[in-house]
């Protein structure tokens, strides 16, 4: 049974079992060493930290090296209310739009710009428009590019420096991650998905758990996941200080990527498949470390505190400083910023707004999931809720189902595609001392505003709340 | 890159040990004004520093009490860095005056920030760096912290030396003041070839240029 595989890598001449991201990194290596030389296959830029590359680049005399495999997008500030153009309420905000529109035009590279067609969120839009593909280095100066390891992508969050390295050079220096395989076996029930699955692995393992590691997620509740919840899966990882996060390309990501703007196409098509269908992990491959998780019994996850791994079932209670897994003194900074108390059921919690948008759960599966809780509902007196889609052809998307219309009458606010209110940039914020569920990634303090406290949970939990009015549990709203 | 070798620094540490201090508490993106490097200092912990909205200090954070507005080193907990990947958080440090960070571990992208800004981040396990905030905050005056990154040890007056841990090319890279960039041109002739011999394997991934 084994040897047809084998066959199939001696032809490849490839060393025996290896991971995915071995393949990938072998690949890539240019220069071996302490600090590996890795090719670089596609960069992403945004105008809240990609404008300072490119101008450092320029103060240095030295020229993007392949302009075709470099993309930068509108997304962070860019005011998100309808009508919008280069002003937004962020203090200098069209500065750094303007800017970073002049150095992407000045530097030669492809610009989804504000009215562009193909604008969102930068990780949104890269396997939307097929930019990220499976095998592919991607790096970006934002840590949540590791969302592209959805479709089997070695992609990963830089700083401006090192994206002027890859910008100048093509490549980047990286020493050699180690591998964690988290495996999440089981069938999933209704209402659970790839958020609350993200939310118990840094909820049991802490938001160092992953730390400098390239996870791999498998396991047969990972293999059925529709790519877009893997795509939310992998948003997460940075949040357990992972390196990456890669999930095996199947049947299912080829099909998803077929016939996308910048996909390949036909004998391209042909030899690009060919080569992804050796991507995947050798039966026999080692990692580095382990997890073992059982999907079976999962309940709909929520953070009760201030970083990812205070996050609990949104049936339990906010735990004791014993049972927190963060030191007493951590526990007790959370417990007084998020304003709750030890032994207080998550649930008892009133809202005083709701947000469902960003890179983690911005995509068409996630409006959809909150739109058949809301429909034909509607939020509680006193709840400020908002959706902002991923993308703009995520927004197009819904306009065609109907499902903006759904979401307005159920009181929500319908927005342009952008990062929006996932974080506080100095403009819109949620107000202090107020509290939102979110379908964000990030629950520290202050992401949301100054004195803002946000819980963080999956579109379907948000929606939930937004209609009750406190902490719901998505389960007891059925459609 | 700084191109600024670092050298051997004495200079009092400001204990700051919470584990997870993330990058938006470092420097809260409402801080990043212009696009650039500068002009953030003001910034720095801008949630924790000032009271309310406004500008005014708050004295219970360590950093405005005396004598640790002074320090040029930080103690931290675990995972210190976490969060966005915004490199103001570290620009924002050193326009601060922050020069070296001793924590229990960082993330990895604010760690490979720090290295190319010239910024030392040292690793020390719990027991160590809770021995040491303990003994500075008993007596700063008399706890001076001297980080010897040639030896990859720090020592004050009291505790002789302990070493610390860090990635032995980041220690060199930090040593010498390298050039990332400058370095890596040197190997233009491989990237060339590899480019060569990647374009024939994979010509699917190299995209046409934008017109
Ligand atoms: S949606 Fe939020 S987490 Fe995602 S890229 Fe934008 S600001 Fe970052």
């Amino acid at each position: 049974m084994h040897e047809p595989h084998r066959e199939h890598r001696l032809a490849a001449d490839q060393p025996p079992a290896s991971t995915l991201f071995e393949k990938i990194w072998r690949q890539h290596l240019i220069v071996p060493g302490d600090h590996s030389l890795l090719a670089i296959d596609r960069i992403f830029l945004h105008e809240r930290t990609g404008s300072i590359a490119l101008r450092g680049l320029r103060e240095r005399g030295q020229p993007v090296r392949n302009r075709a495999q470099v993309f930068c997008t509108i997304d962070h500030i860019v005011d998100t209310r309808p009508g919008r153009g280069d002003d937004t309420p962020v203090p200098n905000g069209r500065d750094f739009i303007r800017q970073t529109r002049a150095a992407a035009h000045e530097a030669g590279i492809r610009l989804f710009d504000v009215t562009d067609p193909d604008q969102g969120i930068v990780h949104v839009i890269s396997p939307e428009l097929a930019l990220a593909l499976p095998g592919l280095t991607i790096v970006c100066p934002d840590s949540h590019t590791c969302t592209q390891g959805g479709i089997g992508a070695l992609a990963w969050g830089i700083g401006s420096t090192e994206a002027e390295h890859a910008l100048a050079t093509g490549t980047l220096r990286l020493k050699k991650p180690q591998t964690l395989r988290v495996s999440f076996d089981g069938a999933l029930s209704t209402a659970v998905g790839a958020k609350d699955l993200c939310l118990l692995l840094i909820s049991r393992h802490g938001a160092a758990g992953g730390s400098g590691k390239v996870i791999e997620f498998a396991g047969s509740a990972v293999r059925a996941l529709e790519i877009e919840a893997r795509l939310t899966l992998c948003n997460m990882a940075t949040e357990f200080s992972a390196v990456s996060g890669l999930i095996a390309p199947d049947d299912r990501t080829f099909e998803y990527l077929c016939e996308r703007r910048f996909a390949p196409r036909g004998t391209l098509w042909d030899m690009a498949l060919e080569q992804w269908r050796r991507l995947p992990s050798d039966a026999d491959a080692v990692f580095d470390q382990e997890i073992r998780i059982d999907s079976g019994d999962l309940a709909p996850m929520i953070t009760w505190g201030t970083s990812p791994q205070h996050a609990i079932r949104v049936t339990d209670r906010v735990p004791d400083a014993e049972h927190s897994g963060s030191s007493r003194e951590a526990h007790a900074r959370a417990l007084a910023y998020m304003r709750v108390a030890p032994g207080e059921p998550m649930t008892s919690l009133r809202i005083d707004a709701a947000f469902i948008g960003s890179c983690t759960n911005g995509r068409i599966a996630d409006l959809r999931s909150a739109a058949r809780i809301l429909d034909g509902r509607h939020v509680a007196p006193g709840v400020y809720a908002l959706c902002v889609p991923g993308s703009s052809a995520v927004k197009r998307q819904a306009e065609a189902e109907g499902l903006d219309r759904v979401f307005k009458s159920a009181g929500f606010e319908w927005r342009d595609a952008g990062c929006s209110l996932c974080f506080y940039a100095g403009g819109e914020d949620l107000g202090l001392g107020k509290r939102v569920v979110s379908s964000t990634n990030r629950n520290f303090e202050g992401r949301q505003g100054p004195g803002t406290r946000t819980h963080i949970a999956s579109p379907a939990t948000v929606a939930a709340s937004a209609v009750r009015g406190h902490i719901a549990d998505a389960r007891t709203l059925a459609p | 890159m700084t191109g600024r070798p670092f050298e051997t620094l004495t200079a009092l540490a400001a204990p700051l040990l919470r584990d997870n201090i993330d990058t938006d508490t470092i420097i809260p993106s409402r801080e990043i004004k212009s696009v650039g490097k500068h002009g953030l200092a003001q910034g720095l912990f801008a949630g924790w520093r000032y009271q309310g909205a406004g500008r005014e200090p708050d004295p219970q954070f360590i950093l405005n009490q005396v004598p640790y507005a002074q320090a040029q080193i930080l103690l931290a907990g675990r995972n210190f860095g976490c969060g966005s990947s915004r490199e103001h958080a570290v620009w924002a440090l050193c326009e601060y005056g922050i020069r070296a960070i001793v924590a229990q571990s960082f993330a990895p992208i604010f760690f490979e920030n720090c290295v190319n800004n010239g910024l030392l981040a040292a690793a020390l396990p719990a027991a160590a760096l809770h021995a040491l905030a303990d003994a500075i905050l008993a007596a700063p005056q008399l706890h001076p912290l001297t980080l010897d990154l040639q030896h990859s040890e720090l020592r004050t007056p009291s505790t002789g030396a302990i070493p610390f841990a860090i990635d032995p090319d980041a220690r060199e890279r930090l040593l010498e003041g390298l050039d990332a960039i400058a370095l890596t041109l040197k190997n233009i002739a491989d990237i060339d070839d590899f480019h060569g011999r990647d374009r024939r394997l994979r010509p699917w991934v190299y995209l046409r240029q934008c017109p």
